[in-house]
């Protein structure tokens, strides 16, 4: 009998455990160790923080999830790694604290033969000064911080039909933070509300963002084929801002959030402010703290984990100017390179680099995105890691034979630009690869052929349907398989 | 109807058509664009 663990349960380690289990004979145990009850589909909280979808649309609960199918559920958060046992024992274990009500604070140590990583991000309110829900800025990274971000929209909304002004500010946290693409969803269902309220003509709607420029999203932008040009995602992004009279702050990293305005520092050096009314900011990402201990007791935290908290796996860590980058840095089977039976996928792996180009302002400060990695990538690569484990645990291979590189992997994006069945509209783009390839691809880095994106009332009933058939799939109900990741 | 203020960041972003917006909205060309970002998204899983 073999025991899997797997550490969290968001949209890779959901995935993982379904597929595993299902590779798996019922002689071998998989365990998800994750400290939250209800599973959530993230994508959609950008619809919670406009008021469209309530909590329980996004959540469901997890236990009879897993009861259901045959996977061991604790409810609890991971403290640290023992790759090497401890002591006279050699079997790798983790310890444990619950935040289930009835064990709450009780920790435990759970032993395993092969370990998933699918933590996701620690939400780093604290690298921006008043930054998040607790102090001065609202966030959509979770369904509560997305009702709270909703419950103050409502009340801007409402002092805009009584005739006031305001300034809304949406957008990045910090000048290292990734995922532009949730932000500029619920910029553009922001602007849709106020249109669908009548109160347009009152708010000026603001984006800053640590991106070089607009379209970039953490990916360098993407160049596609339209209208006989090559262009790349910038124009249409500028396009989108433009046509529904969005102003934007691009090369900014915020250094501290008051309750109505906003202090930056830009890609030039500049120090500006910038007043508001609301302000929707993202946090960046960090690794969620999780220590490791070799077997006489040392920390080893650095061996597993690079500087930001995230694990290291089989990717090329070698520090390399932006010209000496290669897709070979990418990693391709998600193996940490020390310990042959820990795994780390979706956001809790260390890229080995950003994709955008990294710039540094005159201060020293970086200011580009780090690279997304949520998503659908995550998803493949959660199940790719979950049928190697499972090849090896059965007997079928010796070491992980499934590949899942970002830089041969394509991805497809929905990004909502307003909730409405009938007039909707939301961008749809397809990428392939995500990890620009020059020497493949000379012209835009990409497969321009798959490469794509448009704007319509088509990607939001696509955006509705996903949502539908992607909580269907992590509730494992019949023929969940057959929804892709 | 979009105000282009001369040197600001909109006026020299593209910026669509009376047609184009209309058609972002039409429903018989929005389901076959559907239908053909369905597709597209299909080839794209297909590939890994």
């Amino acid at each position: 009998m073999a025991r899997l663990l797997i550490l969290g349960g968001g949209i890779a380690g959901q995935t993982a455990a379904l597929h595993a289990r299902k590779k798996l004979g019922h002689q071998h145990e998989v365990i998800v160790v994750t400290p939250n009850s209800k599973w959530n589909w993230i994508p959609s909280n950008i619809w919670v923080g406009v008021g469209m979808m309530k909590t329980e649309d996004v959540t469901f609960d997890l236990a009879p999830v897993y009861k259901k199918s045959g996977i061991t559920y604790l409810q609890a958060k991971a403290l640290s790694i023992n790759p090497e046992g401890e002591g006279s024992s050699s079997t790798p274990f983790v310890t444990i604290e619950y935040t289930s009500p009835e064990k709450k604070g009780v920790t435990e140590k759970v032993k395993y033969d092969y370990l998933i990583n699918s933590t996701g991000p620690k939400l780093n309110f604290d690298a921006t000064k008043g930054l998040g829900p607790e102090k001065n800025s609202y966030s959509v990274c979770t369904p509560s911080h997305a009702t709270e971000a909703n419950h103050h929209l409502q009340e801007s909304i409402q002092r805009m039909k009584k005739g006031e002004k305001q300034t809304l500010l949406v957008g990045t946290g910090h000048g290292s933070c990734t995922c532009q693409g949730a932000a500029f969803e619920y910029i553009f269902n922001v602007e849709y509300l106020l249109r669908k309220e009548n109160v347009r003509d009152k708010a000026n709607v603001l984006w800053i963002s640590n991106e070089n420029e607009l379209g970039d999203f953490g990916m360098g932008g993407m160049h596609i084929k339209r209208g006989g040009y090559i262009t790349h995602s910038r124009v249409f992004t500028e396009s989108l801002y433009a046509e529904r009279g969005i102003d934007w702050i691009t090369q900014a990293h915020p250094k501290e959030v008051e309750k109505t305005q906003l202090s930056y520092e830009t890609l030039d050096g500049e120090e500006k402010t910038v007043s508001y009314d609301f302000a929707m900011l993202l946090p960046p990402f960090s690794g969620v703290g999780l220590k490791a201990y070799n077997k006489v007791g040392e920390d080893i935290t650095p061996t597993l984990f690079a500087p930001s908290g995230f694990m290291k796996v089989d990717a090329d860590y070698t520090p390399k100017t932006y010209e000496q980058w290669s897709p070979k840095d990418w990693p391709e089977t998600y193996q940490s390179p020390v310990y042959k039976n820990i795994f780390a996928v979706g956001i809790a792996f260390a890229p080995p680099h950003a994709i955008s180009k990294p710039t540094v302002n005159p201060n020293g400060i970086p200011i580009f995105p780090t690279p997304p990695r949520t998503g659908m990538p995550s998803g493949v690569m959660a199940r790719q890691v979950a049928f190697n484990i499972a090849d090896m645990i059965n007997g079928k291979a010796d070491e992980p034979t499934r590949k899942a590189s970002l830089a041969r992997m394509g991805a497809a994006c929905i990004a909502s630009a307003g909730a409405n069945m009938l007039n909707g509209t939301a961008v749809s783009m397809t990428m392939y690869p995500i990890i620009p390839d020059f020497e493949k691809y000379p012209e835009a880095g990409r497969d321009l052929h798959y490469t794509t994106g448009e704007i319509g009332l088509a990607g939001h009933w696509i955006k509705f349907l996903l949502h539908y058939a992607f909580i269907y799939k992590a509730k494992a109900n019949p023929f969940w398989r057959v929804v892709p990741e | 109807m979009i105000v282009r203020n001369p040197f600001g960041q909109n006026y020299y972003a593209a910026v669509p058509t009376k047609l184009t917006r209309s058609l972002r909205v039409n429903l018989i060309w929005q389901l076959f664009r559907f239908l053909v970002i369905n597709i597209k998204m299909l080839r794209m899983v297909r590939k890994h």
